[in-house]
């Protein structure tokens, strides 16, 4: 087991990403922000923490589940989480949210989901974790936390516990 | 986390955890039919039949939404027009269409138990829209789903039951639901319509004053009076049954609390319920109806695992 990205590590990181999204939508009337659930919900409840302290108008918040749109629904029935997007998102420019880009496959059910709710004008993808050379569809981050190199049979654990977040990257 | 049982022929068959799955998936569905686009692809592969040997308005419509808004495909058979007509049997109906690779069959039929014999000769997952007198468990979901939204929570809940229980698959289904999640029950009708084992099979109060029970109860789940199940004189005319048992505006103003009123539909208006009750805002009967796309939903998606078929 190796530990990628301390407490103190993912506190900088996670301010960083705050500040990078800012520069990017200095009209915050036109963002929104959209953690997918569940394990994407823990990042982007600390975002948008941030975005509040540093912007007077923090965008609108939300929260997706993709289970109603995963490709793997012929092999295994997974339980529902919540979404919440009390907010329109038709015209309106996407930052999507979640802790750790692997395959991809979760990205593209969130990309279908969202245009459920509307036609954005753009959609983003900000992610804690970037597991390079890994994807099975063309799917980037725009903004990233960490990118690392890891091996298939490797698992990379995020861990939110209080006052003790940490990413480890755990050998199988 | 799954459900127990590959079918759902009825809520005697499911554990307290398979009932809070489905009504927690049927919370989620609530929210999809929210949208703008209240339509997801989870059954983009599955095909459906609706199998309905007995009149239905409200469950037939409500499951084919269900089936359209998870993208499913779906074919409806009903027994007048077909060749059961002809003397074909249940089975080799059934057995013809699955031919035509049909992966679940949601059945109504006027025989209690008809769903369980088909589940014990066909492959396909099997929803029961209702089977005589005995379930309707889609139908004590969606009860259970707009009780938990209106009160919370089902534990320790009072609710009473009130009408014809005898001929109800939904009070028995209901009797089951509320007795597993832990609500207190209340059965109240004429003697002639509570069968006599009933109140030590469901361990529930047996009251025939309708009055007692509504100042006890939180909800009262009013039962319509199933003219077409009986082949006796039960109690004497609908005006009597209304003046005994019709719960009216001035009965529930007279109470000093507010409490829910249900119905599973049809109502007839005039003999269990009034109208000042049926259209007033102690009623959620609408919302009941509502509840039933979503949970009708959820039964179908968490029952359409493909491996096990």
């Amino acid at each position: 087991m190796k530990i990628i990205l301390d407490h103190q590590q993912i506190e900088l990181v996670i301010k960083r990403l705050a500040h990078q999204v800012l520069e990017n939508h200095s009209d915050s009337n036109d963002t929104v922000l959209i953690g997918i659930q569940p394990r994407g919900i823990f990042l982007s409840d600390r975002l948008h923490q941030e975005l509040c302290r540093y912007s007077a108008t923090p965008p609108p918040y939300g929260k997706l589940d993709i289970t109603f749109y995963r490709d793997d629904i012929r092999k295994q029935i997974h339980v529902p989480n919540h979404t919440d997007i009390p907010f329109s998102i038709e015209g309106k420019k996407v930052v999507l949210v979640d802790d750790v880009l692997y395959t991809g496959r979760t990205i593209r059910a969130a990309l279908d989901a969202l245009m459920d709710f509307g036609r954005p004008a753009k959609a983003e993808l900000l992610v804690l974790i970037d597991r390079r050379y890994s994807r099975q569809l063309p799917i980037q981050p725009d903004y990233t936390g960490k990118t690392i190199d890891s091996i298939v049979s490797q698992q990379v654990k995020v861990n939110w516990n209080e006052g003790q977040h940490e990413v480890v990257l755990v050998d199988q | 986390m799954t459900l127990s049982t590959r079918h759902l022929l009825g809520i005697k068959d499911l554990t307290p955890q398979d009932i809070s799955l489905l009504l927690q998936t049927a919370q989620q569905f609530k929210e999809v039919l929210q949208r703008p686009i209240k339509k997801v692809p989870s059954l983009r592969d599955i095909t459906i039949v609706n199998l309905f040997f007995e009149n239905s308005t409200r469950t037939r419509i409500s499951f084919e939404l269900a089936e359209k808004r998870l993208s499913a495909d779906t074919i409806n058979f009903t027994a007048s027009g077909s060749s059961v007509s002809k003397g074909e049997t249940l089975l080799d109906t059934v057995n013809n269409i699955l031919s035509m690779k049909v992966d679940m069959v949601v059945m109504r039929h006027s025989a209690s138990g008809a769903p369980h014999f088909l589940a014990k000769h066909i492959p396909a997952a099997i929803i029961n829209a209702g089977d005589g007198i005995n379930e309707h468990p889609t139908q004590a979901l969606l009860d259970a789903l707009s009780m938990t939204e209106k009160h919370g929570s089902l534990e320790g809940l009072k609710v009473a039951i009130i009408g014809d229980i005898m001929h109800s698959r939904v009070a028995q289904s209901n009797l089951y639901l509320l007795g597993k999640m832990g609500a207190e029950v209340t059965v109240c009708g004429p003697p002639t319509l509570i069968p006599k084992h009933l109140a030590e099979a469901f361990n529930v109060r047996v009251e025939y004053n309708l009055r007692k029970a509504l100042e006890w109860c939180d909800v009262a789940n009013v039962l319509r009076i199933q003219l077409e199940r009986q082949n006796q004189v039960l109690f004497s005319t609908l005006r009597e049954y209304n003046l005994s048992y019709g719960i009216n505006r001035r009965l529930l103003d007279s109470l000093g609390k507010d409490i829910t009123i249900m119905h599973p539909g049809p109502i007839n208006r005039g003999v269990e319920l009034d109208s000042d009750v049926a259209d007033s805002g102690q009623s959620i009967i609408l919302q009941q109806v509502e509840n039933g796309v979503a949970v009708r939903m959820a039964a179908l998606y968490l029952l359409s695992n493909r491996q096990q078929a």
